[in-house]
């Protein structure tokens, strides 16, 4: 992508700061080291937690005696369950998906019971971390073990043991969207009953973990009984609300900061146990307190993502026009239900169809509890599994009807001219033209010479297979219009919130209720601002991320910061203009209808050269001494967005992957991707996101997965064991962009934060699977590694399971779990 | 665990070793605790947060600082193997106002989104580039291996890794040095 395009301004019109891709404010602080981390907070007499947990997945605790840890050095206190079983509540889930939907209740800290491995069962408070943490093995706990129950095929069958043993079964719901039922689609079971081809197949999202650089941490400070909290997180709004509903704290007592946060990607979308026992803990003492954790903690306990094992038939005619589609899913909850765990996979119910004309839909999902931590939002939460399912069902249909993959896709998806379109999930496409960014793609990889040099090496029977795919993908973003949020049972809107306050010497802050982590809001938010208002870049602070400063707001997560939380701005910027130009017709003496407004000025039509500054109108309502009778002294506004649709991106992404057939080692020969997020306020922030998702997309194929051994025990919790990519490990994107404004918002932006993660991880797979497809290989199970593939090739199947015995993705491999195994070699620096 | 107690009033081993440290310009005289990290000695006892911690493992880079001018992850080192020693963090790495060409390329080329792993990332790159002043695509990209980034996917990275080696080698863009002003107000 060009990062730089030349404004195409008009001698008379100002120069136009949208589009341009201005270089980020934000970074001053982060390039320097003058960062607030919520981990660099230091309070006077502040104390610090440590959490003693579970190294079991399912057990009773029969014994705990904290009588060592409480004669430690430097310990002031010690609280297990039992000291917060009256007042700890249960965290929330916000998202009931169906009205009989069995939530089991999640306490932050277990009192009798714990349910997986990681879940806190006592907290130290130390004078410091050292002391707290020394005090944690000074615990005694005895645990009456339990059934384990991690398998979900297993775990939903009768006589299964019980995650829960006060539920009737291990489901929690049972969610069904049928097109028929809903009026949008036609019979499904019809569909397929006649349907001259049917293809079916098991696909499994394995388990990831959002893994942001940035440990959570969490500070509380009482002062009286008010309580301030600064957090992590992605959404303080959000947690003030649910924290205050959890603790019984009044909400108009309790302050949320989200400081400088690293990354979140979904996993800062949470009400953590931590979170809610440090206001429990603060509250006790009354004193401040903070607990940062490790990143093992994190990895075992903050929430995972994905876990799904998919089961999809696609009914179609011989000449390949798809006539039926339908999906049953098994989601996995783990132990409890979080803030949205039964909403991710729900959600995904409505992208399945992609962009494809379907006439018949059903989707039904299951979510099963397992003893492990909870699944919860990730990068594209729902939308990725829907995405990878239909876009590699389509290549097998295409593989069985012997049909070119590409020419089914162009067959079955909606034409440029058919949007807007209502697809079979009842979603209302707003715009897009899925040809032209597939051929734009194919010239971006340079297809042709590539397919090629595949055919060169199918002949010469390279040991290195080259394989070449497509993802071609839509997905709906900007989350959402309130209405919809209700009528799926969410438990709260979608609307974002702005204001903008004029400032006396013409400076002008604007707070936006979407908080950011890396996204870069401050300056986009300062783009827009600029051009709206024809104030100086520099002139606009936005302010963000505390609820006493940013009063209303619903946070950031689901791409919707720009689409609904930009659009709240210029709503803002609209009203401030209004309300100023009435003040300017009273200072220039003339009709607010003979007005114009341009580059920061009013002026009167006709007029050159006499007008007034909207930044001299912000000073003069400020002294107030002349402006007109009957209104307010204030040209501020606030303004409310609630999208009347999602936006709903899409692309091509087109992967060049070799394959040693000897070694089973997978390579990205290259990649490119065109995508169409509409209207583009920054490009070069743009397509920063499309490369970091891309990034996370490309892993899931390749690189992660959560393991858990048959014990329960999470056995990729280090950055030792769970793999992110290096460098090293990454290729170079070709990325471009086609434009086509969405329609629900003036901007005509449509999301970006999850597209890359979206559409990536088919295209890399189905790439993978075409360079090795005539030897026999159909499947290949996520992540590509070595193993599996030389297994899929050399033996026959999808490749097995390196995973352990715990995971869903288990199929008889003999990988033996590596918990507990402690050696001299593997001892960490300092541990004794 | 952490080093901003002192520790000598109940701990088991009454010897607490001084370390005299040179930290970004100024020196500094710490009783430590054998076990402390260096990492926790920036961030705990000096307040020198600029300095991150990422994971327990050693995986991720972003607590990596200059010891006598070399890269290291400062969670590997003891503070006590820093005593006698010049550290050079991300705070001391400016010249005054002036950037370090590193820091200015990483904001030219938007190398960063949240900036968690940056601290780390720029010291690691600027010790790669004094090893390898033209560093090619892939030797950036295995040069950085050891320092971890969710955000960007590296590519931008390795563009501002490029051009901070072109400005330090004298071959730079002849754009003007950047302050932390200017970069605010970019």
């Amino acid at each position: 992508m060009t990062a730089v395009e030349d404004p195409t301004s008009t001698a008379s019109a100002p120069e136009k700061l949208v589009g341009q891709a201005r270089l980020r404010k934000e970074d001053a602080r982060l390039i320097t080291g003058d960062t607030t981390w919520t981990d660099n907070m230091t309070l006077p007499g502040m104390l610090h937690l440590s959490v003693l947990r579970s190294p079991v997945a399912h057990a009773r605790i029969t014994h705990l005696d904290v009588s060592g840890a409480l004669d430690s050095p430097n310990v002031l206190a010690v609280f297990t369950g039992r000291d917060f079983a009256e007042e700890q509540g249960s965290l929330p889930c916000a998202w009931p998906v169906t009205p009989d939907m069995v939530n089991p209740g999640h306490p932050s800290i277990a009192v009798e019971e714990v349910n997986h491995v990681g879940e806190a069962v006592a907290i130290i408070v130390g004078r410091t971390k050292v002391a707290a943490q020394d005090a944690v093995e000074k615990i005694d706990v005895d645990y009456e073990p339990l059934p384990v129950v991690l398998d979900m095929e297993e775990a939903v069958k009768d006589g299964s043991p019980l995650v829960h043993d006060h539920t009737s079964s291990n489901t929690s719901y049972h969610f069904v969207f049928d097109a028929g039922d809903a009026g949008t689609g036609g019979d499904t079971e019809q569909a397929f009953a006649d349907a001259e081809v049917t293809v079916s197949r098991r696909f499994v999202q394995q388990r990831l973990i959002p893994a942001f650089m940035e440990p959570r941490s969490v500070v509380v400070q009482p002062s009286g009984d008010n309580y301030t909290m600064w957090s992590a997180t992605q959404i303080p709004h959000i947690l003030r609300v649910m924290a205050a509903m959890v603790t019984g704290i009044p909400e108009h007592k309790l302050r949320v900061i989200a400081p400088d946060v690293g990354g979140g990607f979904g996993g800062k979308l949470q009400v953590n146990p931590e979170e809610i026992l440090c206001l429990l803990v603060a509250r006790r003492l009354g004193k401040p307190v903070k607990w940062t954790e490790t990143r093992s903690e994190s990895l075992m306990t903050a929430h995972h993502g994905r876990d799904q094992v998919q089961f999809i038939d696609i009914a179609a005619d011989r000449e390949g026009n798809v006539k039926g589609l339908r999906v049953r899913l098994l989601a996995d909850m783990g132990a409890y239900l979080r803030l949205i765990t039964p909403g991710v996979p729900a959600l995904g119910a409505f992208m399945f169809p992609g962009i494809y004309k379907i006439p018949a839909y059903r989707f039904e999902c299951d979510g099963v509890f397992t003893n492990k931590v909870p699944t919860d939002a990730y990068r594209g939460a729902g939308r990725p599994e829907a995405t990878f399912a239909i876009e590699r069902i389509m290549d097998e249909l295409a593989v069985e009807l012997g049909m070119d993959p590409l020419e089914l896709r162009r067959k079955n998806w909606i034409n440029a001219e058919e949007f807007p379109f209502t697809t079979v999930a009842g979603l209302q496409y707003d715009s897009g033209d899925y040809g032209k960014a597939t051929d734009q793609a194919l010239q971006l990889l340079g297809y042709d010479e590539l397919r090629a040099e595949q055919q060169r090496r199918r002949e010469s029977n390279d040991p290195v297979q080259l394989g070449i795919w497509f993802s071609t993908f839509t997905e709906m973003c900007g989350l959402a219009p309130s209405r919809v949020l209700g009528s799926l049972a969410f438990g709260a809107g979608g609307w974002e919130q702005a204001s903008i306050r004029m400032l006396p010497t013409g400076k002008v802050e604007v707070v936006t209720g979407s908080t950011p982590h890396g996204q870069g809001h401050e300056t986009a938010w300062s783009q827009i601002v600029a051009d709206e208002l024809g104030v100086p870049f520099e002139d606009v602070e936005v302010l963000h991320g505390d609820t006493a400063i940013s009063s209303r707001g619903l946070d950031t997560y689901g791409s919707r910061s720009l689409v609904v939380g930009g659009t709240a701005v210029v709503k803002a910027a609209e009203k401030v203009v209004a309300k100023a130009r009435r003040i300017a017709a009273h200072l220039l003496e003339a009709s607010e209808d003979d007005l114009e407004f341009t580059g920061g000025k009013f002026s009167v039509k006709g007029t050159p050269g006499a007008g007034v500054g909207i930044q001299e109108v912000a000073l003069a309502i400020f002294a107030a001494h002349d402006y007109p009778e009957g209104i307010e002294p204030t040209i501020d506004a606030e303004a409310t967005f609630d999208p009347v649709n999602f936006s709903f991106p899409h692309g091509t992404h087109i992967s060049a992957m070799e394959v040693d057939t000897e070694t089973g080692f997978v390579k990205i020969r290259k990649y490119a991707s065109v995508d169409d997020v509409g209207t583009i306020v920054n490009p070069m922030i743009v397509e920063g996101q499309m490369h970091g998702g891309l990034a996370q997309g490309i892993s899931q194929a390749l690189y992660e997965e959560a393991i858990y051994d048959a014990d329960g025990n999470l056995t990729t919790g280090t950055f030792v064991d769970y793999l992110l990519p290096s460098a090293a490990d990454l290729p170079h994107f070709d990325t471009g962009n086609t434009v086509h404004p969405a329609t629900s918002n003036p901007m005509g932006a449509k999301g970006v934060g999850e597209a890359g993660c979206i559409a990536s991880t088919p295209a890399v797979v189905n790439a993978a699977l075409d360079a090795v497809r005539h030897l026999g290989v159909s499947d290949i199970r996520m992540p590509l590694t070595p193993e599996r593939v030389w297994r899929a090739i050399h033996g026959g199947g999808d490749g097995g399971d390196r995973a352990t015995a715990g995971t869903n993705a288990y199929g008889g491999a003999s990988t033996e779990t590596s918990s507990g195994v402690s050696t001299e070699a593997s001892s960490l620096g300092g541990d004794k | 665990m952490t080093a901003a107690a002192h520790p000598c009033n109940e701990a088991e081993d009454t010897h607490v070793p001084q370390i005299n440290v040179r930290v970004d310009g100024t020196s500094y005289t710490d009783d430590v605790e054998p076990r402390t990290l260096l990492v926790h000695y920036l961030r705990e006892t000096l307040g020198k947060v600029g300095t991150v911690v990422g994971c327990d493992t050693s995986n991720c880079g972003a607590c990596t600082v200059h010891l006598d001018g070399e890269a290291v992850k400062s969670c590997t080192v003891l503070a006590v193997q820093a005593d006698g020693s010049a550290v050079t963090t991300i705070e001391g790495i400016a010249d005054g106002k002036t950037l370090h060409p590193m820091q200015k390329a990483f904001h030219e080329m938007h190398g960063l989104q949240c900036g968690f792993c940056t601290p780390g990332m720029i010291m690691a790159s600027i010790d790669l580039v004094g090893d390898i002043p033209e560093p090619s695509d892939h030797e950036v990209r295995e040069g950085i291996e050891g320092n971890l980034c969710r955000c960007t996917g590296y590519q931008n990275i390795v563009k501002a890794v490029q051009q901070a080696a072109a400005e330090m080698r004298g071959a730079g863009t002849g754009s003007a040095p950047a302050t932390h002003e200017a970069v605010a107000q970019a």
